[in-house]
């Protein structure tokens, strides 16, 4: 299997007043369509981890690769055009836009690849039906429950084929067995183009994934593949 | 910095106008109800505007009009004596006056000293309510444009028998505003039918505040040896200043440097004038209106990004640029500024169309002041949205997913 993506000797470290190394010298390769658990305690870094993946932060040092291509030396809109393409997010608070129809929400997952609404409309219509809210078009977001909300920011993560999809603690908002949903859903969704890592404090979820990265005082001191 | 060579060709970021406006739009019908007030506070300072404009231009068209009207109209007079009463003309001006070509009309009036009139003899003889007693020809409301507001004017029957027409005011003073065949008036020791009302004459105010006799009536029973004060020229409106030139000399050879000649359509220029001046001050309180209206959206706007912190960091997330999150909080800035422009500029057409009917006056809109109204509205929308569409773009996309 390839490199998805990879970091190499990243170090992040926010400027004062709170001045702290959240990230020391992670050295790290994911392989495409591998499934992975990042976890650890709260400040361990895992968050900066995922934002550093994701492109949404620069490391001070080092450097982040994603689909061969050196995120580090690339301008704002180069980075946004390498999300756009390659990574879909799936978040805590699930940031579904209330005003706009499930079917709508998914679409924006194209918005920015400058697809027509039709072509999005329709690729968003595919990937509710994959994650099973194909009867769910038309509704709110508000309409739906918090399981069916966070498979509708799934479906919009996915709706673009993405290299990398990075959800940062996906049942966090949800109650143990529609995270347990979610989490089979999430391990499900892994094939041979997509990668999914998924920062988590919940060892069932880290369980169900093929790899698990442990994360502690921003350093990484767990690495394990799951035995096939 | 070296670019890296590997970045994906033709796999930039990018989002169509449609989808833009789009997004904008969206935004806005998210928030119905402030999106409403802050292009509701746009509207009604466009709308006050524009009718200040749109009102002004109508009453400058109707006086215009006026003037165009009343351009060509002297009057000639010949000064007063030390009691105020005005000295009369020699007995041979008017003749004189119309051998002069280009003079189209002219039209005597006679001032008669000391005559009153009074509802009743009932009334004291110093409460004159100011009213004058003017011995009229019957072409003066042809003459001057004059329309009756009720009854007829002297005719006749008027240079035999004591009848009287009263001016506007004086119509108003004496408390009469129906005429029936036994409205009367105590003119000067007598009873005196009143046959009609003039309509207010804007280039003659004296008329307003006299009651007309015939020359004749005037000349038997209130001697005034028919001597007019006060002749009103039409001209040919190409020779206005040469005839005004030489009207002094033909009214009286024997003296012309007691005579004056006035253009009464002066007064008009006046008034346009100083419309023209009121009408800077409510634009300059219509501008700060709109000033006020531009805060209020750069406002709503701010409190949009900072509320929206979440939104922005999903969109980022999902490949917006930071150019991409500046054009959409700018578009639902316009978009909010060109609702408020196009109501505004429609309530204020409206509301001088409405006023030009209430008036009575012509209703006319300079295409200059709806789309000036408008770029207005359009500018203030644009410079209002411009501080908080930076502000959103330069939010950090992880900053803005922190959002609690």
């Amino acid at each position: 299997m390839s490199i998805a993506v990879e970091l190499h000797d990243v170090t992040k470290t926010y400027p004062a007043p709170n001045a702290v190394t959240a990230l020391e010298r992670a050295t790290l390769a994911l392989r495409t369509g591998e499934t992975v658990a990042i976890t650890g305690p709260s400040g361990s870094g895992k968050s900066t981890m995922l934002n550093l993946l994701g492109t949404l932060e620069r490391p001070t040092s080092g450097e982040v690769r994603l689909a061969g291509v050196r995120a580090s030396s690339l301008s704002d809109g180069e980075l946004s055009g390498l999300r756009a393409w390659h990574i879909g997010f799936v978040f805590q608070q699930f940031f579904l836009l209330d005003h706009l129809s499930v079917l709508d929400n998914v679409a924006h997952g194209l918005l920015y690849r400058g697809l027509g609404a039709r072509d999005r409309r329709s690729a968003a219509a595919a990937a509710l039906t994959r994650v099973g809210l194909a009867q769910r078009l038309t509704h709110r977001p508000q309409e739906l429950s918090g399981g069916e909300r966070q498979r509708v920011a799934i479906a919009r993560a996915l709706v673009g084929h993405p290299t990398l999809l990075l959800a940062d603690e996906p049942t966090g908002n949800l109650d143990s067995t529609t995270g347990a949903d979610i989490v089979a859903l999430l391990a499900g969704l892994g094939d041979d183009r997509t990668t999914i890592v998924v920062i988590t404090h919940d060892a069932g979820v880290a369980a169900a994934m093929d790899r698990h990265i442990h994360l502690r005082d921003g350093r990484i001191v767990g690495d394990d593949l799951k035995a096939a | 910095m070296t670019r890296n060579p590997t970045t994906p060709a033709g796999r930039r970021s990018r989002v169509r106008l449609a989808d833009a406006l789009g997004v904008g739009a969206a935004g806005l019908r998210a928030r119905r109800m402030r999106s409403t007030l802050s292009a509701f506070g746009i509207a009604i300072s466009i709308s006050a505007l524009v009718a200040v404009l749109g009102i002004a231009d109508s009453s400058k068209a109707d006086l215009l009009a006026q003037l165009g009207a009343e351009g060509n109209l002297l009057t000639v007079a010949a000064g007063q004596t030390f009691d105020g009463s005005p000295t009369p003309l020699p007995a041979t001006a008017e003749s004189m006056i119309r051998q002069i070509p280009p003079v189209l009309m002219a039209t005597a009036v006679g001032t008669v000293p000391g005559a009153t009139v009074r509802r009743s003899a009932a009334v004291p003889a110093l409460d004159t309510g100011g009213i004058s007693v003017l011995a009229a020809e019957p072409s003066l409301p042809s003459g001057l444009g004059i329309t009756m507001l009720h009854g007829h004017f002297l005719d006749a029957i008027g240079d035999r028998y004591p009848e009287t027409v009263l001016g506007f005011a004086a119509a108003r003073n004496l408390g009469i505003d129906v005429l029936t065949p036994s409205t009367q008036v105590y003119l000067d020791g007598m009873y005196v039918a009143v046959v009609g009302i003039m309509a207010p004459a804007a280039v003659a105010p004296e008329l307003d505040t006299a009651a007309l006799v015939s020359f004749p009536v005037a000349d038997t029973l209130l001697h005034l040896d028919g001597r007019a004060t006060r002749i009103y020229v039409r001209v040919d409106p190409d020779n206005v200043a040469a005839v005004a030139a030489v009207l002094p000399f033909t009214a009286s050879p024997a003296q012309p440097e007691a005579v004056e000649v006035r253009r009464p359509s002066d007064i008009l220029v006046a008034r346009i004038a100083a419309k023209t001046a009121f009408v800077g001050l409510f634009l300059a309180l219509g501008a700060i209106g709109l000033l006020v209206g531009g805060v209020g959206i750069a406002n709503i706007m701010v409190i949009s990004v900072l509320e929206r912190r979440g939104e922005i960091g999903l969109r980022r997330a999902l490949g917006a640029r930071a150019r991409h999150i500046a054009v959409q909080f700018f578009i639902e800035s316009a978009l909010l500024s060109t609702a408020g422009g196009l109501l505004g500029v429609g309530l204020g057409v409206l509301a001088t169309a409405i006023v030009a009917r209430v008036t009575g006056t012509p209703a006319t809109m300079p295409v200059e002041v709806p789309v000036g109204g408008f770029a207005a509205a359009m500018a203030v929308g644009a410079l209002a949205g411009l501080y908080p569409a930076i502000r959103a773009a330069r939010l950090a996309p992880a900053d803005a997913l922190r959002t609690p």
